[in-house]
Formats: C-alpha cells, structure tokens, sequence
C-alpha cells in the first residue's frame, strides 16, 4: 500500500521532470531556453525552488546567479509555493481607479493577507498582476484561473469563501 | 501547397459557408469569455443539435466585436441583430428565432455613433472570422496577400507601399514603419530576425490581445511579408504571459499555417522560407522596450541597453532585426491588398490610417474602438464612447498610460495624432485610454503611475532607479498631507532629472503622468499641500488635530 | 591589417581625431579631456547604466553617454556645460540617497570613487531626502564581506567575475530600487559553490561596499590596473 503510494509519487515526479525536460530540448538545452524553462517549472511545479533552480542551471549551463538574477527579475515567477486557491487581483489603470484599494482591504479584513502573500494555513494566495487585458471588467480579479469582473468587496469576499469552502 | 490547392480551399469553404442559411457568430474574445461566452455558445451548439438545424446555421466563434462593456455579444446573420448581455439560459430562445423575428429584449442597435463613427482597417474581420479555423481566414482571402507578394512583387516594391502608405509604428513611438523596413532591409548581417511585440505591457491596453485572440493569421501573415521584404527567415512573437487566450490561439495558428506550407519552408511553392516562434514574457512592462525584449528572448534580464546601435543595426543575437508592434503588423495586410496610396488617403496629413484604442474607465461603452487619425478626443469620448458613467462628471482622459499624461476637458477638441499629443504633455502609446471622472483624485493617479514606474524599473540605470523611488515617496507624501512646498519644488527638480538623463523610454517618460497633472491640475497638488484637503476625497489626510489627540 | 579609418570631430571645440571605432569617452581621454564616470571600467564591457557620463551633442536634444556612444565624423560633442554639471551633481546626490553611506565610519574613506566624484562634481550637500533602506552586511566569507550600504550597483564587480575571471559567481536579483547583488542562489557569500576566492570583485567595487576584511576605517585602497593588463594579455595570447 505505501509504496504504491510511494510509486505513485515517484512517477508524477518523473512525469514533472520529463515536461521540463522536453522544454529544455526543444530548445536544443541552449541556455537562451532559460526563461521559458523557467516558465515550464513553474507550470508544473507551481513555483521555483532551489531544486529546479540547479538543476535547469546545470542542464542550460547557465551560472546559478545569473538563473536566480532571472528567477526574480520577473515578477511572474515565484520563488515561493502558492496557496491551493489563487486570487489574482489586476492592479491596472483601469482596475484601479474603478476601486482596487477597498477590495485589496476588504481581503486583508478577510483573510489577513497581504498582495503576495498566502494565508498562514495555506488555503488563499494572493496576488497581484499589471493589467490582465480585461479592463472592460474592472476591477478584474482571477480566481483559480477564471476571470470574473466588476465585483464589489463583498461579493468578491462571498466567491472566494465559497471557492474555498468547495474543496472541504 | 502549391496555389492551385490553396486557391481551391478557399473557394471549398466558401462552398461550404453558402450552404448555411443563417449563421450565429458568438464573441470569444477575453472580455466575452470572463462573461461566460464559451458556455452560451456550447449550448447554442446543443440547441442547434436538438432542433436539427446543423446543415443550415453555421456557429462560429469569433474575435472582439468592439463593445466589451454589453459582452457576451452574438451576431446573427451577419449583422442582421446583434445580441447583448446575453446569458445561458437564453440559448433556447435565440436558436427558436432565428427563423423569425428576431429576440427584441437582447437587441442592440447597430446604428448607434459606437458603430457607425468607426473605420475598421487593422480589425476589419476581427469579429468575422472563426478565431480557431484557418479555413474560415481562407473563405476571406486570407493569405492571398502574402501570396500575392512572393509571386508578383520584388521586396523593393512591396516595401515601397509601404513607406507609400505613411503608416508609423503603433508601438507607441510612432516611427515610420517604411524606413525602418527599409533599414533592415539593407543591413548586412548573416541572418535576420522580425520581432512582433506583444509585451503589451500599458495598463489599460488591450488592443493587441483582442487581435490576437480574435484574428492570430492576419498577424502571421503580417509578419511573413515583412520577413520576405526585409529579407528574414525567422520571426519571433513575444507576448506577456498575462493572456492565456492569445498565447493558445497563437499556438494553435501557427500549427495550421505550419500544416498548410502557409508557414515553414518553400512558403506556397516559392523559394521564401518563414517560421515563427512564441516567447513568453514574464511580467515586466520594461520588456516591452526594443532592446530589453530582445534581452528577454536571449534568456536575460529585461535590462534595456543604450541605442543607438538600433536593433535594425544590430538587434537579436547582434543581428539586423526588424520590431514591430502587433497592430503595425495587423495593418500589413490591408495594405497589400489596397495598396500603399489608399492607406495614406486616410488620417491627417502626418498620422496616417486609423488607430485602435481601448477604452476603459468612467466610460459608458468600455471596448474596443478604431477611429481614423484626426478625430477629437471628444467625439471618441462623448460620442462613440457614450460618455461618462451616469451621474459623474468628466475630470480626464488618460492616453499613453505610465508614459502618457492627463488630457483635461480644455484639450477634448485637439485631434488625435501623433504630434498632436505630445504638445500637451502626453502621448499617444499604444492606445490605451482611460476615463476619470470627478472621483478620482489627479495627485492619487499620479502616485498610482509612479509606484507603475518604480515597481517596473529595471534598476540598470540611476535616474529612473532612485529617481521614481523618490517621486513616489513625495507624492505619498502629498497625498497624506505631510508635504510642503518644498517637496513640491523637489518633485518638479526630479521630473527634470529622470526625463533628461535615464537610459531607456521608461525612465525617460515616467515623469510624463506627474508633469501633466501638475500642468492641468495643479490647484488640487496646491489643496493638498496647503489645505490638507483632497478635493476629490480619496486621499486619507488626517487633519493635525487628529494627530495630536 | 585591414585599414582603420579615421573620423574627425570637435569635443569642446576642439578638433580632434579618432578611429571610427572609438567611443566619444576614449577620444575625449586621449585628448585629455576629462568626463566623470563609475560604471565604466578600462577591460569590462561597457554599460550605460551611472549616467554621468553624459554629453550634449549639437543638433540633438537627447543626451548621450559617451562611454558607449561612437564618434561620428562631423560630431560637435560638450563635455561640461551648465546643464550637464547640474544633472551630474544631481545624479550623485541621487547615489548618497539611495543607501546608506556613511563615510566617517568606511573602509574606503578617502580612496572611494564616489566621494571623488562628489569632489569632482562640485556637490556641497544632499538636497534629496535620503532612502534609509535597511540593509545587511554579509561577512561570511573568510577574507572579504559584502556591505549593501554602500553599494551603488555599477556591476563591475558582477562583470569582472563573469568577464575576466569566469566565475560569475555575483550577479544582480531583482529590479529596480530593490535590486542588489547576490552569489549564486542568494545564499550567503561563505557557503557559495562558485567563488574562487580571486579577490578581483573587491579591487573593481568603486566604494566600501566589497571589502578585505582585516581593514579598518580609510585603509582600504583598491588596484584595478590588473584589469587591461589581464585583457592585453589576453589578446597577446589569441
Ligand atoms: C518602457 C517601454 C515599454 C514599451 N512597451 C511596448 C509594448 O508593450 N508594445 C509595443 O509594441 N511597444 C512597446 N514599446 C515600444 C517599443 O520599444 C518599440 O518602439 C516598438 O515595439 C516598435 O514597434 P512599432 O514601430 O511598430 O511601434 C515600449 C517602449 C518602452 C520604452
Ligand atoms: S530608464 Fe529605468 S527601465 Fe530604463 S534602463 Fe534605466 S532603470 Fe531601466
Ligand atoms: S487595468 Fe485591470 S484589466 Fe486592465
Ligand atoms: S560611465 Fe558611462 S554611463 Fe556610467
């Protein structure tokens, strides 16, 4: 039993490793495939550890601190593991002056956290991006991955309780 | 393929497209999506299937209709009705109608300023072709002007019509898209490279979006030609991360174009070969400058680096390489197929064509908009924009977004082109523009750009690194009524500073929201400074008593 | 030997000649003209990025740095003008806000490039606020430490680890006023896996910010003619 599980483990591991792999080869490993090697990593792993950090470093040939200057250059790229749900909040021009503040307050009220942060037991991260193009929709908010518009604080307050309450 | 076959595609999906009586054309473009639109169209789909009209209504998804704001969007038989704010449930009812009177309660009238006003050259068939079909971009002689460049004409004479057509980069710069064509094209380098920048990276904007998502071909083909006249066998898209949409029918399009020889080597039986490929951005607005996108492509930092040498000169991996916006691309086609003459008969006398803006904010019809050069801010804003939100007053229109300025209500009547914009302090960008009403204060929106700038400066350079850092603790002070005059003088000193001396256009313009508020509304920085008083009532001032108690 | 040619210009109205592949800043030093840099070091890639050393050249608006601006034939470069100073000054005042130098207490005092430049410049005082960051001081190698106080992020250090020695051991994380510089993945100086120990990162650091340890306040005095002597060498080599 357990190490069935234990298998099943190794293999989606493997299966993670080949997907970053087969990025790295369709770029020839040339080390200009740094950046979207690191885009593959963190869509199968979710973020960037020091692990994949070394290992993409080695495989490209690329030095490690020019791979860490690139990691954080990028404000796309996290360096941290993310909550199980994600509240993306567009903090664009449009976004903005259509009420991003209170909505960003109205979470912290909530939840207690911060613009890129997760919640102590791991449940929400939030996160902010530049503009998602949806600016019809402002103030725009993404969560896990759907793009919902023109919420007041509240029923953005209501969503995400409920997002997060589906999986219990 | 060689142009028998592709000519007999066209004509078999013409074919096909005559078959159908009707057709039901549902908006997928991003904002229609986030609105369920996906959804309505499956479900239109399974209705068409229950009532048995498979062979006679044909279901498209389509690319960005224009009017965001009243999304999801249908079009039923080629503008016959538009439909609005359409839900789920509705499905049933539009398919029941379709052979009849048209659903009253949905409908929207075409024949509104929103519509008529505008001139569609680089959307033309945005939100009329399949954005997943290469067949249906086909039906509408797709392709056939890039064929018609590599059979008929020499790369000299294609660049010709363009450098005829007058048309300049819609990038943000505005540089005449000829002469940079015509750079390239003399350069002599081993290999060449065209760049499409799809970095995307104003707030506000979404121009490039919608036409990748709606019509991905016209921006390949696009590219092809400038490939064949520049002389390049490779092209790169790098496009923001931030859309999904774009990026998958991107992918998708480029695997077609691909199949069909549209793409690849020995382009239609021709000697030209052209392949694209996708890169990603990854969050940083500077990466929308010429030379630190090339950086990013190269695997680096998005640090920009001194021009000249332009990238024309040396660009990608020190090579001549020719970037171009996506719209400056999206306008190739249209072109070719008219002719250079035709292009420049549009627009003013140094602007030419049309520009497409993306209107966003206080404004009645949020969306997509293209309007010919020339035309006022106030007709785009008050006519075909709507006006504002019901119950507030005009403050401002936004142009140019972190590198752009404050139009106010005395500017509304000054044409829209290129110089035009920069002679009051803003510019035209890349065509974001947003509508601030009375509620928005000028000094918060000015410390909002400015934390843009500071947060996205790549730090290589001191002016803009420190500089911005600077300009924005002053305006948070302002804006929480500590400052004095002399903070104010400050902030004039480092506008000055950062403009003149920072390395790149980030740096160089980030003053350009700050210098434009203070131009036209200076009273509201003196308010806060004197007064401690945010007219608009944004700004938290705590009044002196409050802090002492 | 293919023929090098040759370009005439005028920097503060002086005719001068170059070779077509000169950068306004070596002409303007082979004629003994002086122009203030940091960034730029003789034997590393230029970069562009203090900003001082800026020109004005007729007929443009723009100003160039003449560290990584080739000369043109016909060009009328100034080196000094009223508006130049100004910016300068401004820009190295720029550089004292930002972090936190504090001179009486420095390894460098007296041997730092950016108090000479404040000298050069004619800086009396700071009249922009000062940024107070709070920074560390990373001592964990045996012989040399790491003081981001007093940084001003030319990368010269990162340059010459990755040039001359091969290393590229440092480089920069992050953008903007939150960059600094960093080994490998941020670990700490003592535990990287790339360092060898050369030493040529502290000779090039134009400030107190990279250090030999055992020095106290003012003894710290740096060499970097090892620099285009190493690239000479080089060269002689190939
Ligand atoms: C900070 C900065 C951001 C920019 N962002 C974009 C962008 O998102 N999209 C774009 O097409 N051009 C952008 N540009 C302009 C490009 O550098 C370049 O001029 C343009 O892509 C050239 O294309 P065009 O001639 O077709 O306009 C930006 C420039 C600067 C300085
Ligand atoms: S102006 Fe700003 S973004 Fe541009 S190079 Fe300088 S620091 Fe980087
Ligand atoms: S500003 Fe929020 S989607 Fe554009
Ligand atoms: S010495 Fe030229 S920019 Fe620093």
């Amino acid at each position: 039993m357990e190490l069935a599980a234990k298998k099943k483990a190794e293999s989606t591991k493997d299966k993670r490793k080949k997907l970053v792999d087969a990025t790295m080869r369709r770029h020839g490993h040339a080390s200009h495939a740094l950046i979207e090697t690191l885009h593959s990593v963190q869509e199968v792993y979710g973020y960037l550890d020091d692990d994949a950090l070394h290992y993409v470093a080695q495989e490209l040939r690329v030095p490690l601190s020019k791979v860490y200057g690139v990691a954080t250059f990028y404000h796309f790229f996290t360096l941290k593991p993310q909550g199980e749900h994600t509240c993306v909040i567009c903090t664009g021009t449009a976004c903005y002056i259509k009420g991003v503040p209170a909505i960003l307050h109205a979470i912290k009220e909530n939840y207690n956290v911060d613009a890129g942060d997760t919640s102590d037991d791991g449940k929400l991260s939030v996160l902010t991006a530049r503009c998602i193009g949806s600016c019809g929709l402002a103030p725009a908010v993404v969560l896990d991955g759907e793009v919902t518009g023109k919420l007041e604080p509240d029923t953005l307050i209501e969503r995400i309780g409920s997002m997060i309450k589906n999986d219990a | 393929m060689t142009h028998e076959e592709f000519i007999q595609l066209g004509e078999e999906q013409r074919k096909k497209n005559e078959q159908y009586k009707h057709s039901i054309d549902v908006c997928v473009a991003a904002a229609c999506v986030s609105m369920q639109s996906d959804k309505i169209k499956k479900s239109i789909e399974d209705e068409v299937k229950k009532k048995e009209l498979g062979t006679s209504c044909r279901i498209r998804g389509v690319g960005c209709m224009g009017l965001c704001a009243e999304g999801p969007l249908i079009n039923i038989d080629n503008g016959k009705s538009l439909y609005c704010n359409v839900k789920e449930e509705d499905a049933q009812e539009i398919v029941s109608a379709i052979d009849k009177e048209p659903v009253e309660r949905l409908k929207l009238s075409a024949d509104v300023p929103f519509f008529n006003r505008q001139l569609k050259i680089a959307l033309e068939d945005s939100c009329n072709v399949d954005t997943e079909s290469l067949d249906d971009y086909l039906a509408q002689d797709g392709y056939e002007a890039l064929f018609d460049v590599l059979t008929k004409m020499s790369p000299g004479e294609a660049l010709q019509e363009v450098v005829k057509s007058g048309l300049r980069g819609r990038g943000g710069g505005g540089y005449p898209t000829g002469l940079k064509w015509s750079t390239v094209q003399i350069a002599v380098t081993d290999k060449k490279y065209v760049i499409c920048n799809a970095d995307e990276g104003d707030p506000g904007a979404f121009m490039d979006r919608a036409m990748l998502e709606s019509n991905p071909h016209k921006i390949l083909e696009g590219m092809a030609i400038a490939g064949y006249v520049v002389g390049a066998d490779q092209g790169y898209i790098y496009i923001r991360a931030e859309y999904p949409l774009a990026i998958k029918r991107l992918r998708n399009a480029i695997k077609q174009a691909e199949r069909k020889n549209l793409l690849g080597n020995n382009i239609l039986g021709t000697p030209f070969n052209f392949g694209i490929e996708i890169r990603l951005g990854a969050g940083a607005f500077v990466c929308g400058e010429e030379t630190a996108l090339i950086a990013s492509i190269e695997g680096q930092r998005g640090s920009p680096r001194p021009r000249p040498p332009y990238p024309a000169e040396s660009g990608l991996w020190e090579e001549s390489t020719l970037i171009n916006n996506v719209e400056t691309f999206a306008n190739i086609v249209p072109i070719m197929k008219k002719g250079g003459e035709w292009f420049a008969s549009i627009g003013t006398e140094k602007s030419k064509g049309t520009k497409v803006f993306a209107l966003a904010g206080s404004i009645k019809n949020t969306g997509l908009i293209e309007v010919p050069m020339g035309i006022s801010l106030r007709d785009v804003v008050f006519d075909i924009g709507g006006g504002i939100l019901e119950g507030r007053k005009f403050k401002a229109v936004q142009t140019g977004g972190p590198s752009g300025g404050c139009i106010p209500e005395s500017h509304l009547d000054m044409p829209i082109d290129y110089e035009s914009l920069i002679t009051i302090g803003s510019m035209m960008g890349s065509g974001g523009m947003i509508v601030i009403d009375d509620s928005s204060c000028m000094v918060d929106v000015a410390k909002f750009f400015m934390d843009f700038c500071q947060s996205e400066s790549c730090g290589k350079c001191v002016p803009c690194r420190v500089g911005t850092a600077q300009m924005h603790t002053i305006l948070e002070k302002i804006t929480n009524g500590s400052a004095g005059m002399h903070d104010f003088q400050l902030l004039e000193e480092l506008c000055d500073i950062v403009k003149n001396t920072s390395l790149c256009g980030l740096g160089q313009s980030a003053a350009n929201p700050i210098l434009s508020t203070i131009k036209f509304f200076r009273e509201e920085y003196l308010s806060h400074i004197h007064d401690k008083h945010c007219p608009a009532g944004v700004c938290k001032i705590k009044k002196e008593e409050e802090v002492i108690s | 030997m293919s023929k090098v040619r040759i370009k005439t210009l005028k920097i503060d109205d002086r005719d001068v000649g170059a070779r077509e592949d000169q950068t306004i800043l070596e002409v303007a030093r082979d004629n003994g003209i002086h122009i203030p840099t940091l960034c730029q070091l003789d034997g590393l890639t230029n970069l562009g990025g203090c900003r001082l050393c800026l020109v004005e050249i007729k007929g443009s608006n723009k100003l160039l740095p003449s560290c990584v601006t080739a000369v043109e034939e016909g060009m009328e470069v100034s080196t000094n003008t009223e508006r130049l100073q100004k910016h300068r000054r401004s820009i190295v005042e720029l550089f004292f806000t930002e972090r936190n130098h504090v001179c009486a207490v420095c390894v460098s005092n007296n041997n730092c490039e950016l108090q000479n430049l404040a000298k050069q410049v004619g800086m009396t005082h700071v009249h922009f606020p000062y940024m107070y960051p709070a920074l560390s001081v990373d001592a964990t190698h045996d012989r040399f430490a790491l003081d981001h106080n007093r940084c001003v992020l030319c990368t010269r250090c990162v340059r010459v680890c990755d040039e001359i020695e091969g290393a590229h051991t440092l480089d920069v994380r992050g953008r903007g006023i939150e960059a600094y510089i960093i080994t490998d993945l941020e670990q700490v100086w003592g535990e990287s896996e790339t360092c060898t120990s050369c030493g040529k990162c502290v000779n090039v650091c134009p400030t107190g910010a990279l250090f030999e340890k055992n020095k106290s306040v003012a003894e710290m005095k740096k060499q970097t003619k090892f620099l285009p002597y190493l690239t000479m060498m080089r060269g002689a080599r190939r």
